[in-house]
Parts: C-alpha cells; sequence; structure tokens
C-alpha cells in the first residue's frame, strides 16, 4: 500500500511536523503511534477495501476521451473519481478514517469542510458506522454549497457555522480544531485533506492512494503500460493530487502536474495559488507554504471553487515541488469555467469546480501523440450547479 | 543568578498574571496597559501577539486578535514599543503567540529582540517541546529568554515530567481541556490540580483558562503559585477602558 512516506517525525523534508497546541498532543501522539498498526493488519485491509468495492463502488473506470484526445492531440484519459459514492475521492478518505476511529475507540467524529463534499463523505460514512457527527463550515460556504449542506443533515449529521475570519475553509479548520481541543478523548477529527499535523497527511494519502494504484492496473490493461507520461490533478490541500500521484512519485517516467486556484488571477489578491505566492509557514499543524502577509497573517483566500479556498497546501506538495518531483501550476476561475462547460457538453460529463481546473491545464499542455495523459476527475458537478447557473446564464 | 521570573516566584505566593493582545482596543495602548497593570498590583504580564488563526483560542481572545490586527498591530511595531518597557515596569513581562509570525519575523531575531527589550519569556503553544530542545533551546538559554509549556488533564505524568525538565520559569497548567475563555465547570477540576500539586515539579505553576473572578482565583491558588486571566480580562477593558481606575478596579475584584 505504500512506497512513499514521511520521517518518524511527519517530516517530508523540511515540510509537515505536528506543530500542535499541549492540548493536542496526546491525541494526535495517539495516532501517531498507532495509525500504521492499524491499517497495515489484514482485518483492516479487508474491511476497507470490501467497503472500497461494495459501498463505494470502487474501482473507478479509467475513461478514454476521444474528443479530448483529439482535441489535444494526446491520449486522454479520465479517472472517474467522480463516480464514487457521495460524488468525489473524499469518501476513500473518510471510510479509511472512520474505520481508524472505531480502532481507537471513538465515539463522535468531526470533520471540517469547504465545499461540502468532505462533509458529506463524512456524514456518510458516520450514518454507514452510526456514528454522531459534527460537521464545521464557513459561513460564506454554507450560502454557496447549499445542496451538500441539506445532504448532511439529511445524513444526520449537525452542521455548525464558522463565523470567524473569511468564513471558508481555512476557518473551519480552526473551528475544527478547536472543538478537537475541547473533546479529547471521546473525539476523533477526520481531516479532509493531505494537511494537518503528522500523522493526517501521511494517513490521508495512504487511504486516497488507491486511486494511482487503480490506475496502473487499468492503464496496463488499456495500453500494456502502467505508468502515463501525465499525471494532471487539482491541488487544494492536495488529497486527490496525492492520491493520483501516490504510486509514480518515484518513477522517472511520470510527470506530475498539480493545478492550484488561480482565482482572478495570480497577482490579483483574489486568489488561493499557494505555491505561486506562498512562503514558508506554519498552518494547522504543520510546515507548508502559505499565503501571507510580511508579518506572517494568513491571507484570507479566493477561489471559485470552494473546494480549493485554502491559503495552504499539504506539505507533502511542497516538498513535491521543492524537489521538482511534481510541477505545480495554476488556472483562473474563469479558465476553470469554460473547461467544465466544455467537458460537459464534449464528453457528456458535468465536473466539479475542483476538478474543472486540472482540465482546464490541457489548453496550457502541448504534448505529443503518443503521451498518455491521465486527468484525476476528482468530483462530479451538481454541487457547483448554483454557480454554473449563474456565470453560464442557464 | 535568578531570573525576573524566578524572583517574582521566590517573593510572592498567589501570584495574579494578566494577558492582553497587543495593539487592542487601541494599536497605542500597549504601554498604557502595562503600566496600569504594574500599577493596580498584578504580578507578572502576558503580552499577546496577534494572530489571524489562533487555534488553542477562545471567541474573546480571537475578536481582540483580529481588532489589533486590523489596528496595525505587527511584532516589528511591538518592539518598538516595548523600547519603553523597562522604564515603567520592573514585573516579567512574556510574549505569548502562535509560530508563523515569529517564524516570519526570524527566530533568532525575536529571542535577541525579547532579551534587549527586557521580555522575560514567551508561550508559543504550537511550538512543540521535541522542536523547541532541537532547535531553539539553546538560543533561549543564551539569551536569558524563557520558553513556557502548558499542560493539561491530558497530559501523561512522564510528559508532564519532561516539560518540567525543559522549563526554567514556570508550568502553565490548562485548567480544563478547552481553549480559552471557556468556564468548563472549574471546581470539577481540583483532583487534577491536587495530582500535579503531587508531582513536586522543579517549576512552580500557574493555572489558566477559564479563570475569571476572586473565587476561581482562590481556588486555583490553593494548589498552585497562582493563575493566569486573559479573556475576562479583555472582556472588561472593552466593556471598560484601559484606564488606571478601570483596571484597578478589575484587579480589586480578583485579588484583594
Ligand atoms: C471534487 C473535489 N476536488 C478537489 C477538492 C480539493 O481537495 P484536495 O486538494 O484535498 O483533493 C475538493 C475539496 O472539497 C473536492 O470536493
Amino acid at each position: 500500500m505504500n512506497t512513499f512516506s514521511p520521517n518518524k517525525e511527519g517530516f517530508y523534508g523540511e515540510f509537515g511536523g505536528a506543530f500542535v497546541p499541549e492540548m493536542l498532543y496526546p491525541n494526535v501522539q495517539e495516532l501517531q503511534n498507532r495509525y500504521r498498526e492499524i491499517i497495515e493488519t489484514d482485518d483492516f485491509q479487508k474491511e476497507f477495501r470490501e467497503l472500497m468495492r461494495d459501498y463505494v463502488g470502487r474501482p473507478t473506470p479509467l475513461f478514454y476521451s476521444k474528443n479530448l484526445s483529439e482535441e489535444h492531440n494526446a491520449q486522454i484519459y479520465l479517472k472517474r473519481e467522480d463516480l464514487n459514492h457521495t460524488g468525489a475521492h473524499k469518501i476513500n478518505n473518510t471510510i479509511g478514517q472512520i474505520l481508524v476511529a472505531k480502532k481507537l475507540n471513538k465515539k463522535r467524529i468531526i470533520a471540517e469542510t469547504g465545499a461540502g463534499q468532505h462533509g458529506v463523505a463524512t456524514a456518510t460514512a458516520c450514518a454507514l458506522m452510526g456514528m454522531k457527527c459534527v460537521i464545521y463550515m464557513g459561513a460564506v460556504d454554507i450560502e454557496r454549497q447549499k445542496p451538500n449542506v441539506d445532504r448532511m443533515k439529511l445524513l444526520g449529521a449537525e452542521v455548525v457555522s464558522a463565523t470567524s475570519g473569511s468564513k471558508t475553509l481555512k476557518d473551519a479548520t480552526n473551528e475544527a480544531i478547536r472543538a478537537w481541543i475541547n473533546n479529547p478523548v471521546d473525539t476523533h477529527y477526520i481531516i479532509g485533506s493531505v494537511v494537518g499535523p503528522h500523522p493526517y497527511p501521511d494517513m490521508v494519502a495512504m487511504f486516497q492512494s488507491v486511486i494511482s494504484e487503480e490506475i496502473k492496473v487499468q492503464l496496463l490493461e488499456k495500453t500494456r503500460n502502467e505508468d502515463p507520461d501525465y499525471v494532471i490533478a487539482c491541488l487544494g490541500g492536495g488529497s486527490n493530487a496525492i492520491g493520483a500521484f501516490y504510486h509514480f512519485i518515484d518513477n522517472n517516467k511520470t510527470k506530475l502536474i498539480a493545478v492550484e486556484a488561480g482565482g482572478e488571477g495570480v497577482h490579483s489578491g483574489k486568489t488561493a495559488a499557494t505555491i505561486a505566492l506562498g512562503k514558508r509557514g506554519i498552518i494547522h499543524g504543520s510546515k507548508t507554504y502559505l499565503i501571507q502577509t510580511e508579518d506572517g497573517q494568513v491571507v484570507e483566500p479566493h477561489s471559485i471553487s470552494a473546494g480549493l479556498d485554502y491559503p495552504g497546501i499539504g506539505p507533502v506538495h511542497a516538498y513535491l515541488n521543492d524537489t521538482q518531483k511534481a510541477t505545480v501550476v495554476s488556472v483562473t476561475d474563469q479558465e476553470a469555467l469554460v473547461a467544465a462547460k466544455e467537458l460537459s457538453q464534449k464528453d457528456g460529463i458535468i465536473p466539479a469546480l475542483e476538478s474543472a481546473h486540472a482540465l482546464a491545464y490541457l489548453k496550457k499542455m502541448t504534448f505529443k501523440k503518443e503521451d498518455v495523459v491521465v486527468i484525476n476527475l476528482s468530483g462530479r458537478g451538481d454541487k457547483d450547479m448554483a454557480t454554473y447557473q449563474k456565470h453560464f446564464k442557464l | 543568578m535568578s531570573t525576573r521570573i524566578q524572583s517574582i516566584f521566590k517573593r510572592r505566593d498567589n501570584i495574579l498574571s494578566v494577558y492582553f493582545t497587543a495593539g487592542y482596543p487601541a494599536l497605542e495602548d500597549t504601554l498604557e496597559i502595562v503600566k496600569n497593570l504594574d500599577a493596580a498590583g498584578v504580578d507578572l504580564i502576558e503580552i499577546g501577539m496577534p494572530f489571524s488563526d489562533p487555534l488553542a483560542d477562545g471567541p474573546v481572545i480571537q475578536e481582540s486578535s483580529q481588532q489589533a490586527i486590523k489596528n496595525g498591530m505587527t511584532i516589528k511595531l511591538l518592539f518598538e514599543q516595548l523600547k519603553g518597557l523597562r522604564d515603567i515596569t520592573e514585573i516579567p513581562v512574556v510574549l505569548m503567540g502562535y509560530l508563523n509570525p515569529v517564524m516570519q519575523y526570524g527566530e533568532e531575531a525575536f529571542i535577541s529582540k525579547c532579551a534587549e527589550v527586557g521580555v522575560d519569556g514567551i508561550i508559543l503553544p504550537d511550538l512543540p517541546l521535541d522542536i523547541y530542545t532541537k532547535h531553539w533551546k539553546t538560543m533561549c538559554e543564551k539569551e536569558g529568554v524563557s520558553n513556557i509549556f502548558l499542560i493539561t488533564p491530558q497530559s501523561s505524568v512522564e510528559r508532564i515530567k519532561a516539560i518540567d525538565d525543559a522549563s526554567n520559569a514556570f508550568v502553565y497548567v490548562v485548567s480544563s481541556n478547552s481553549i480559552t475563555g471557556s468556564n468548563k465547570k472549574f471546581d470539577r477540576q481540583t483532583a487534577y490540580y491536587k495530582s500535579i500539586q503531587q508531582l513536586e515539579l522543579k517549576n512552580p505553576t500557574l493555572i489558566g483558562f477559564g479563570i475569571h473572578d476572586k473565587e476561581t482565583f482562590e481556588s486555583a491558588c490553593t494548589y498552585s503559585k497562582g493563575v493566569i486571566i486573559g479573556s475576562a480580562f479583555i472582556r472588561h477593558i472593552t466593556a471598560e477602558g484601559i484606564s488606571k481606575e478601570s483596571i484597578q478596579e478589575f484587579v480589586k475584584n480578583i485579588k484583594s
């Protein structure tokens, strides 16, 4: 299951670690001491794999898009994470973590959410496992992702509005961490991306690595070569990207491209392009790149897609960027919208706005005809219909 | 030679340490508040360096931090203001804040600046013990700036002893599993305080988080050398202002 991991203290090079207040230390330490031992048992793997297959609907298809391939003069495949139960890759992680939480005898789950996809995936896992579930969501996101709020409620979760700061994903994460400090004994915090203190980045990456594991098998079958020339994924915190990259990180062939949210443009002041603008810093318990002022105050980001509206990135991506094992680029809100419309009309697939960022980058690439390119289509666009309606005047 | 912090703990019992956020209510209030706290008889002052994402803090300190940032407070400016610190007070002063702004200022520059203006210690809740030991201890000791650690009801005895060993000022006992400003049942914590007392740590302890009146102050003092008050003080100056009289009244209601 594992080829790529941080050191014992959770560092990928200089990035990562566990910079948590003492109030969280026992919880984080318990997880650090036990996550690998729990995840690597045969029992755990059996249960996780069965749920992935029978409940989530894995493996997800790898779809050869004739239309995109012709347009971009390459062999383009879409990894259909949008076809997972609940509509995105997020559920790979929530199922994994809830099984860990059960092994740790936790009775209650909390989580943060941006687009609401992670919140829905968490609420779903909690319903399945009979756990109490509280989701923290920024007040702004509650507005713009209403269908997902209703879904969480229908699934039995309590949704708490985060009203501090920019009222988006960063603040929902702050509130979830504070809630964990206030309930350290019976509660497990399911972080939704490869962010947060060690061992979260590694644990979430392990669960999401199923994406590249499947791509390898599927490509071998379709092209007789398991390693593509390119993998392209959108980058918020970085969980779908690391999942799609994981088993290709150490080969010299596959070029890994992570696409950040440029917002209204990297230099517009309204952006979430962390690598483009960020400096080293500490956010939510780990050292990474971070969009911040000269004085170290975190800057409120902007992206049309709530799931990418985050001022940091997972420490593993900071590391992959600095060691040139991956290339981090960005596209704007507008470019993502165009790509979403094109995929809808050419291939009959309505992508999530987050995933549309990965698609939009195709236009900026030049390929060779025989290049095999995998786009990780991290989620579907149902949750974004209000935004699409507004911009396309449907 | 003992430090200002060590010496106050030798000379006084029932220590009242008060926290406020630098740059709040107004940008230039810092030294005025220090002066008035000193005059009102507090024993130790904690000055908060505002951060946009204060993970361990409740709404009161979050809001004061946001306002302070809006007012223009930065670590650079705070050190400018603190140039006059040792002209107006002799009691120990510590800075409290989060790692990220300190990192951007530069860790070493930060510690030497603390020493230069007469700041005695630092509290950085998200600076973990192992990172402190590896990267901070030497420079803190060289400059004579004490790092102060938190312990909580969840901390194991082993962990508490390691923290005590790494400390040379006092140990900050978080009264319950909570962020600042919460009023979880204080009295339910007495068994916990007793257990800390029985560990006979080499450093004195101060109890913090949720202390807000005479009763909680006195109760905490039976198990420790004193308390730290933050949110309650910020609430008070928000309502009553930072004048000498206002601050005197606040302190009198806690410790008289
Ligand atoms: C469909 C989809 N893709 C991507 C993301 C971004 O998260 P990550 O970078 O962790 O994959 C989200 C987050 O909500 C999402 O819903």
